[in-house]
C-alpha cells in the first residue's frame, strides 16, 4: 500500500473539500487534531473509512483524505458495521453528535459497543441541536432554555460515558476540543485500541451553546474543574494539584492533599474487569466533582469481526469451499426419465 | 404398491388426474409436518406438486381454539400444476376448530377424515359448536369418515413404553398414513425421513414408524372406505428434482449469483415473518462466502448492507411490510450513494402489523414509490416459490452491473409453499464479473458509463479515497451541490440509469395468442392462478391470454405494445389495484382489476369469473 515514500503529514488528510463549519466551531480542532494524531501513527489512508450520521459534526468525513461515508441520521454506527464486517482490515472511524449517536442513533451505538466491534466512535458532544439551530440536546442540561423549549426542558440528560459503559464498552474515554494534548493522547489510545473504542469529546458550539463547557476551558479554572485521568496514579488536580478524589463507601469526595494520606487517594485503573470504577468516574459532574479527562476503561476482549471471520473459516474448514452442485442437490431428490 | 387382491374386502382404486388435499388441526398437532411429508412422499413418486401451508401467527394459540388452526394444503397431479388448488377434495380435520374454519373449502360430496376423539363437549365448545356436527346432518353433503385418530394411535404404539402424551403426538403420523393408503402412495419416503429425524431416539422413531403403518393399514383393512385413488406420475422435463420453498430458492439463488459476479455477500436482516427462513438458511452458507449478520433493527439491517455494498460485497437485506417501511430511507441513501442493494421483501398482509402469516401483494407501491425525493429503484418480482432463484440471480446481476438497489417482491405464499424443482447445472449460468476501478488518474466517483452507471471504487484501494454520502452531489466529481442546475440533471442522470435496465431484461412474452379479447396481466405469486386460468378459459375457447410480468420498474420495452393489442386487460393483483394504478398512469389504457386482500392467494375460480364478467362487456 503506502511505500516508504515521504512520511504522512497532517496535509495529506486533508481532503480537497472547504470546511464549511462555522468560524470558531470546535470541530475545528478536533478536525485538526484527529489528521495530526492520524499522520503521527501514520495510517494507510487506502485503508481507513470515515463514517457519520447527520448533524453538524457528520460532515467530518468529506474532509479527510480517506474513504468516508456521509450516510444518513442516527446509522453511522451501522453503516460502518458493515464496512468492517466486510472488510476487517479496514481501519474504521465513526463520527457522530449528542443527537445524532444518543437520540435518533441511541440503538445504533448501543448495539455497535455491545458487540466491541473494532470501530473508533467519536462523539462530538455540544449539548445542543446546531446544524436545526439550536434546540435542546439528549445531553443538554434540564431547564435548558432554546428555540424548541422556551420555558426550559424538562428532559433529563443522559450521560454518553454512563451509557458506554452501560452497555459494555471496551474503550471509554474522554477529551476537550481545545485541549490539544489530551485530546491528541485520547485519539491516539483509541485508534490503537482493539474492538468499539468510545469517545465522548467536549465540544463547543459558538454558535448556539457558546461556553458550554467553559468550566473545562477556562484557562484561570479549568484546572480546578477537571482531572486528568493516568492509568496507576492517584487522582489529584487543581490549579496547584493540592486537591485530590477519595472514595468514601461508593461514593468520591474532594479532599485536600494536606490532610490526606496518599494511600487515601483514589487510584486510577482503567484495565479494571469490572467497570464499577469507570462508571463511578463517569457520574463525577461539576461543580461538585472535577470532571474525568482521558481514559476511563481500557480493557481486552474478543472482537465482533473477529469471531464472525472466526467462524467463517470454522465453516470453510469444516465443509470445504462451498460447492453449488452439491448446495442445489441438498436433500431428496429424484429422477424424472 | 398394494394390490386390490390382497385386501381383505373388495375396494375399488380411481384414477384421477389430481387431487387436493388438506390436513388441518391445532398448532401442535403437527400439520405442517404432515403436510411436508405427504408433498415429499408425492413429489418423489412423480407428481407435480404445488402446497400452500397456512398458520396462524400465535406460535401456540389456546389449543383446540379457532385462532389456533394450522393447516397445510397440497395439489398433486400427473399433469403440470401451478397452483395448490381451489377447493379441497380432501380435508383431514384433527379436532372441531380446526372442521369449522376449513369445512368451507372441502368441495360438495368431498372427503372430510375427522379425528372423532377430540369432538368431545369442551372442544366443541372452543370451536363455537353448539352441538356435535357429526351427530347432526350438518356434514351430510360430505363423505364423513370419523375415525378416533388418537385412540388409534395410542393403541399402535402401546408397548412401547411411552408416556400417554408421547403417544398420542404420534397422531399425525398415523393421519398421514391413512391419507397415504387412501391416495395410494408409498410409506418408504416418511419412514426413512422417520428413522433419520429419530436418529437418537429409536422409541420415538419405532412409534412413529408404527402409527404410520397403523394408519395405512386401517385404510386398507377397514370396511369404511369404499374406493382409493390413484395419481399417476406426471410428465415432467427429463431430469434430477427436488422439492424447494420460495425463500429456499432465494437464498440458493443469491449464494449463485455471489459466485457468478465474485463478490462475497454480506446478508444483514431482522427477524420478521414470514422473511426469517432467508435468514436461516443464509446462515448455514458461511463457507459459501456468506456473511449473515442478524441486525437490532430493520435500519440498522439496510444500513450494514449498505456498508457492506460501499466495501465491495453484495449487501442483503430482507424483510416484510413493517420492516421495509422503515428501511426506506436508507435505500434513499443507496439510490443516492449508487451501490449496489438488494432489497428483499416477501409481502404480507398489511397495513401496519396486518396478518404477518398471510399473503398479499401490497408492498408494490412501497418499493415503487415508498420513498422522499425522486427515487427510482428497480423491482422485480419471483412468480413462484422455484422463480425465487432465478429472481435473485437477476436482481443481484442488475444492482452490479447498475449500481443500484434492486427491490425483490416475494410473498409469504410463494416464500413458505414447495413445489418440485429441476435441480439446474452451476457451470449453466452465465458469470458476470464485477471489474472494480483501480486507476486514480482517471478515476471520478460519479463519472458515468455509457449505461449511465458510475464506478464501484472500494475501500482499500489505493489512490481511490472518495467521499460520498446522502447529499446531492455535482456530477462527476460527487462533490457536496446544491447547484439547482445540477440537482435536475442528476435526477434524470438517476431516473435514466434505471430506465436504461429495459435494455439488460428480456422483452415481455405473452402466453397464448398475441392479441384476443382478454389479456390477464399478472406479476409476483399470482402467475399460477392466472396461468391456470388462462388455460382453463382456452380450453373452453376464449381468446384469452396471459402477461405474467417479472419485472415491474422498469418495464420492459414492449410492455405498451402488448396491451394495445387485446380489446380488455384484466391486472389480477392481490392488492386494490397497484400495477393497475401503475398501467394506467403509464399507458393511458383503461385496464380493468381483479382484487383481493383476503390473506389468501386467488382461486383460479375468482380469475375465470373476472374473465367472463369483462368478455361480456
Amino acid at each position: 500500500m503506502t511505500t516508504a515514500s515521504a512520511p504522512l503529514t497532517p496535509k495529506d488528510l486533508k481532503s480537497d473539500q472547504e470546511v464549511r463549519w462555522c468560524p470558531g466551531c470546535g470541530d475545528y480542532s478536533i478536525l485538526a487534531q484527529t489528521q495530526k494524531v492520524l499522520a503521527d501513527i501514520g495510517i494507510d489512508r487506502a485503508n481507513t473509512v470515515f463514517v457519520s450520521g447527520i448533524g453538524c459534526s457528520s460532515r467530518f468525513p468529506y474532509y479527510m483524505n480517506t474513504y468516508g461515508f456521509h450516510s444518513i441520521h442516527g446509522r453511522a454506527p451501522a453503516i460502518a458495521t458493515g464496512v468492517k464486517c466486510a472488510n476487517p482490515q479496514l481501519d474504521v472511524w465513526v463520527v457522530t453528535g449528542d443527537g445524532d449517536g444518543l437520540s435518533i442513533g441511541a440503538g445504533q451505538l448501543l448495539h455497535a459497543i455491545r458487540r466491541n466491534i473494532s470501530l473508533k466512535i467519536l462523539l462530538f458532544n455540544n449539548r445542543i441541536y446546531g446544524l436545526t439551530k439550536g434546540q435542546y440536546s439528549p445531553t443538554s442540561e434540564q431547564g435548558k432554555r432554546t428555540a424548541s423549549t422556551p420555558l426550559g426542558s424538562i428532559d433529563p440528560p443522559v450521560n454518553p460515558l454512563s451509557f458506554a459503559l452501560g452497555v459494555g464498552a471496551t474503550f471509554v474515554g474522554r477529551a476537550i476540543d481545545v485541549d490539544i494534548k489530551s485530546l491528541q493522547l485520547v485519539l491516539k489510545r483509541a485508534a490503537a485500541h482493539r474492538g468499539t473504542a468510545f469517545v465522548e469529546i467536549y465540544q463547543d458550539c459558538n454558535v448556539y451553546n457558546h461556553k458550554a463547557f467553559e468550566f473545562a476551558t477556562d484557562r484561570n479554572t479549568k484546572e480546578d474543574h477537571i482531572v486528568y485521568l493516568e492509568h496507576g496514579k492517584p487522582l489529584i488536580f487543581g490549579k496547584d494539584r493540592k486537591k485530590g478524589v477519595r472514595l468514601n463507601g461508593f461514593t468520591p469526595e474532594v479532599v485536600d492533599l494536606a490532610g490526606t494520606p496518599a494511600d487515601d487517594l483514589l487510584i486510577h485503573d482503567e484495565s479494571a474487569h469490572s467497570p464499577a470504577l469507570a462508571f463511578l468516574l463517569a457520574q463525577m459532574k461539576f461543580p461538585s466533582m472535577p470532571e474525568p479527562m482521558g481514559v476511563l476503561r481500557c480493557v481486552e476482549s474478543t472482537t465482533y469481526e473477529h469471531m464472525l471471520e472466526d467462524q467463517m473459516a470454522t465453516a470453510r474448514r469444516q465443509s470445504g469451499a462451498g460447492d453449488l452442485d452439491k448446495l442445489f442437490s441438498q436433500g431428496d431428490t429424484w429422477e424424472v426419465e | 404398491m398394494t394390490t386390490i387382491a390382497t385386501n381383505p374386502i373388495e375396494k375399488r382404486t380411481e384414477n384421477r388426474s389430481s387431487a387436493t388435499i388438506r390436513f388441518a388441526g391445532d398448532s401442535g398437532d403437527g400439520m405442517q409436518l404432515a403436510g411436508s411429508q405427504f408433498t415429499n412422499t408425492s413429489a418423489l413418486f412423480g407428481n407435480d406438486v404445488s402446497t400452500l401451508p397456512e398458520f396462524p401467527a400465535e406460535i401456540r394459540a389456546p389449543a383446540g381454539t379457532l385462532a389456533g388452526v394450522s393447516g397445510f394444503q397440497i395439489n398433486f397431479s400427473s399433469e403440470d400444476i401451478f397452483t395448490p388448488g381451489d377447493r379441497v377434495d380432501a380435508l383431514i380435520a384433527m379436532n372441531p376448530a380446526a372442521l369449522k374454519t376449513n369445512l368451507r373449502d372441502l368441495v360438495e360430496g368431498g372427503i372430510l377424515i375427522v379425528n372423532s376423539d377430540e369432538f368431545n363437549i369442551a372442544n366443541l365448545a372452543k370451536a363455537k359448536y353448539p352441538t356435535n356436527p357429526l351427530e347432526t346432518d350438518e356434514l351430510s353433503r360430505y363423505q364423513v369418515y370419523a375415525v378416533p385418530i388418537a385412540t388409534h394411535t395410542v393403541e399402535a404404539v402401546k408397548d412401547l413404553g411411552l408416556s400417554a402424551k408421547e403417544a398420542e403426538r404420534c397422531k399425525n403420523i398415523y393421519s398421514l398414513g391413512l391419507v397415504y393408503w387412501l391416495y395410494d402412495r408409498p410409506l418408504e419416503a416418511t419412514i426413512n425421513w422417520i428413522k433419520s429425524k429419530f436418529a437418537k431416539n429409536d422409541q420415538i422413531a419405532q412409534a412413529n414408524i408404527r402409527a404410520l403403518q397403523a394408519g395405512f393399514h386401517f385404510g386398507e383393512t377397514a370396511e369404511i372406505f369404499p374406493v382409493r385413488f390413484r395419481i399417476e406420475r406426471a410428465k415432467l422435463p427429463t431430469g434430477k428434482y427436488r422439492n424447494i420453498t420460495g425463500n429456499q430458492a432465494t437464498a440458493m439463488g443469491l449464494i449463485t449469483a455471489s459466485r457468478l459476479c465474485g463478490k462475497p455477500i454480506v446478508y444483514a436482516s431482522y427477524p420478521i415473518t414470514p422473511a426469517s427462513d432467508i435468514l436461516h438458511q443464509l446462515s448455514h452458507y458461511k463457507h459459501f462466502d456468506v456473511k449473515t449478520i442478524q441486525a437490532e433493527d430493520e435500519i440498522a439491517a439496510v444500513c450494514m448492507a449498505i456498508g457492506a455494498s460501499f466495501t465491495g460485497a453484495i449487501g442483503v437485506t430482507a424483510s416484510a411490510g413493517p420492516g421495509i417501511a422503515l428501511k426506506q430511507e436508507a435505500v434513499g441513501l443507496g439510490v443516492m450513494t449508487e451501490l449496489p442493494l438488494i432489497i428483499i421483501d416477501v409481502q404480507r398482509a398489511g397495513p401496519s402489523t396486518g396478518m404477518p402469516t398471510k399473503p398479499e401483494q401490497t408492498d408494490l407501491w412501497q418499493a415503487m414509490l415508498g420513498r422522499n425525493g425522486e427515487c427510482p429503484v428497480a423491482v422485480v418480482a419471483a412468480a413462484s416459490p422455484s422463480d425465487c432463484f432465478q429472481t435473485a440471480i437477476d436482481a443481484v446481476r442488475i444492482a452490479v452491473q447498475y449500481m443500484t438497489p434492486v427491490f425483490v417482491l416475494s410473498d409469504g405464499f410463494t416464500g413458505n409453499s414447495a413445489e418440485p424443482w429441476r435441480i439446474p447445472k452451476a457451470a449453466d449460468f452465465a458469470p458476470f464479473p464485477v471489474i472494480h476501478p483501480a486507476d486514480p488518474t482517471v478515476f471520478q466517483p460519479y463519472a458515468r458509463d455509457e449505461r449511465g452507471v458510475r464506478p464501484w471504487a472500494i475501500p482499500g484501494t489505493p489512490g481511490l479515497e472518495h467521499r460520498i454520502g446522502g447529499i446531492e452531489k455535482a456530477d462527476i466529481t460527487g462533490n457536496i451541490s446544491y447547484d439547482p442546475e445540477n440537482h435536475q440533471h442528476m435526477v434524470n442522470l438517476r431516473a435514466a440509469k434505471i430506465d436504461n435496465i429495459a435494455r439488460e431484461i428480456p422483452p415481455q412474452d405473452v402466453y397464448g395468442d398475441a392479441s384476443g379479447d382478454v389479456l390477464l396481466v399478472s406479476w409476483g405469486g399470482t402467475f399460477g392462478a392466472v396461468r391456470t386460468a388462462c388455460d382453463t378459459a382456452r380450453k373452453r375457447g376464449q381468446r384469452v391470454s396471459h402477461m405474467h410480468m417479472r419485472w415491474l420498474n422498469p418495464f420492459p420495452s414492449n410492455v405498451g405494445d402488448v396491451l394495445k393489442r387485446f380489446k380488455h386487460v384484466v391486472i389480477c393483483e392481490l392488492n386494490m389495484g397497484q400495477l393497475q394504478l401503475l398501467i394506467r398512469g403509464r399507458f393511458l389504457i383503461n385496464a380493468h382489476g381483479l382484487h383481493k386482500v383476503q390473506g389468501r392467494p386467488f382461486m383460479v375460480s375468482e380469475v375465470l369469473a373476472k374473465v367472463d364478467e369483462v368478455s361480456r362487456g
